[in-house]
């Protein structure tokens, strides 16, 4: 079993100095515990990020790194679910094997012949379905993530359907099942594996990435390979994808049969995953329509004359038509000016100069609205597992 | 004897993980040497800190069944009642 070579503890291991420096303005929806346990901390690579656990790693990013809609390498979060990561010397013996009883032949790729396929590049939004659980009211269980679960890189890699082509897909093949090179310390534990439609594996912007923002993976964001499947949540973004396998049946494991599932009907999608659908709950898919405000901060003293506030949106895909802002609790909106367009599936930033013109408290509420006319919730859609936390940001802001 | 040498097992395999790795310190409560040994196992203790103080005795219940049954954690059920009472005791609402 190679994976003996784990890297154990990797966020601790690696933490210069050790020292616990305190974030400015953690949001305080976050639970005590959470506040507490959130501190700066630094992973090989990396620059500081909030730590949420040391072992499996998980690390969201600070607020101000999504002031440019490119998401740095080595600001980007980190999120695993199981602490057995083959380290860097292990990693660069990868290969890939794709097989699968609904593939008519097997293959086994290495990194050179995955590069020799047609190369692709899409700039993309990769978000944990529980990016803001920890601001769920009430509190769930889970990694208590505040906003910086996420990020946007460009993505550079072969598409699944050439690859795929390699195989021989059959025509009974109903789903694309993905596993990785991390997994469990204990043998009883089920390895991370997921899966998706076989005609999403096949669509033009599912790619298997070994590039992004034009350098290779870092290793905690899935060195050498992941997979990127735009417009859904990151559970489907398999890190380290070592193994794929045609199915003639559904994937049938706790990764996709218990976790990350959403009460059936509560979050309508247009591409349903209906081979994992049951009566009471749907896979999370689709990511919903969403925007935070990057500047100022929640609280933060501005200029009575005039400022400019500004942040980022995003959806599934759809694309963003516009993010408004409100300053009279919802009654009134304005247009914030849209930045550039780095495609659908990208951040898409945004600015907008708001002029009080008297002093004393101010609140700005911010919506987001996509070309499909989906927009963000004025309530939490709440669910047990805290997934889709899209409502509406009001900040209250000081005018002097 | 058996659990004793059990948690020693359990222990040393874990020990790579925590000599590089922060200590996350517990409040001390009956159990609390059962919830360090055993949780550690699979994961740093900061995952009970970060989820608290707010799971109820029924939350923190379905949280340890999760762990035995979906993530296979080798945890008996005298051990698992042990577990439960500590974390609903001392990391309650």
């Amino acid at each position: 079993m190679q994976r003996r070579s784990i890297m154990l503890g990797t966020g601790a291991a690696l933490l210069t100095g050790g020292a616990r420096a305190a974030i400015p303005g953690l949001n305080p929806a976050l639970s005590a515990g959470t506040r507490d346990e959130a501190i700066l901390a630094q992973l090989p690579g990396k620059k500081p990020l909030i730590k949420l656990s040391w072992r499996p790693p998980n690390y969201e990013a600070p607020l101000e790194v999504f002031r440019t809609p490119i998401t740095p390498n080595d600001s980007f979060f980190v999120r695993y679910h199981l602490a057995g990561i083959p380290d860097m010397a292990e990693l660069r013996k990868w290969s890939l094997k794709v097989g699968g009883d609904a593939a008519g032949s097997q293959a086994q790729l290495t990194m050179a012949e995955l590069r020799s396929l047609p190369a692709v590049e899409i700039t993309a939004v990769c978000q944990c379905s529980g990016n803001r659980r920890g601001l769920f009211s009430p509190h769930v269980a889970g990694v208590e993530w505040g906003v910086g679960a996420m990020g946007n890189a460009r993505w550079r890699g072969a598409r699944m359907r050439d690859l795929l082509a390699k195989v021989n897909v059959k025509a009974n093949a109903v789903e694309l099942g993905m596993s990785g090179a991390d997994g469990p310390l204990l043998p009883a534990t089920p390895d991370f594996a997921k899966s998706i439609p076989i005609d999403l594996a096949r669509d033009e912007n599912t790619i298997i990435a070994y590039e992004m923002n034009a350098a290779p993976l870092p290793h905690l964001n899935g060195f050498p390979a992941r997979v990127i499947v735009p417009g859904w949540t990151g559970t489907y973004w398999m890190k380290h994808v070592n193994q794929l396998e045609v199915r003639s049946k559904p994937l049938d494991n706790f990764w996709m049969q218990k976790a990350y599932r959403v009460p059936a009907h509560m979050f309508p999608v247009e591409r349903p995953f209906t081979t994992q659908d049951n009566d009471q709950t749907s896979p999370i898919t689709a990511m919903v329509v969403n925007s935070l405000v990057t500047g100022p901060v929640d609280g933060a003293h501005v200029p009575a004359a005039g400022f400019t506030i500004q942040g980022i949106a995003w959806d599934d895909g759809h694309g963003i038509k516009t993010v408004e802002l409100s300053t009279d609790g919802g009654a009134t909106w304005q247009p914030a000016k849209l930045g550039h367009d780095d495609g659908r599936f990208a951040f898409r930033p945004w600015s907008q100069m708001l002029r009080p013109g008297k002093a004393g408290a101010l609140t700005v509420t911010v919506r987001a609205t996509n070309n499909a006319g989906q927009t963000q919730p004025g309530k939490l859609l709440f669910n047990p597992s805290g997934y889709h936390d899209n409502v509406m940001q009001t900040l209250t802001l000081n005018a002097a | 004897m058996y659990r004793f040498a059990l948690c020693i097992t359990l222990l040393l395999a874990a020990a790579p993980a925590r000599a590089d790795e922060p200590a996350v310190e517990l409040k001390s409560g009956p159990g609390q040497d059962i919830v360090q040994a055993q949780c550690n196992v699979c994961h740093s203790l900061d995952y009970i800190r970060m989820n608290s103080p707010f799971l109820t005795p029924d939350a923190w219940k379905a949280e340890v069944t999760k762990m035995r049954t979906a993530y296979g954690a080798p945890i008996n059920d005298q051990d698992a009642d042990t577990i439960l009472k500590y974390l609903s005791a001392t990391y309650g609402p």
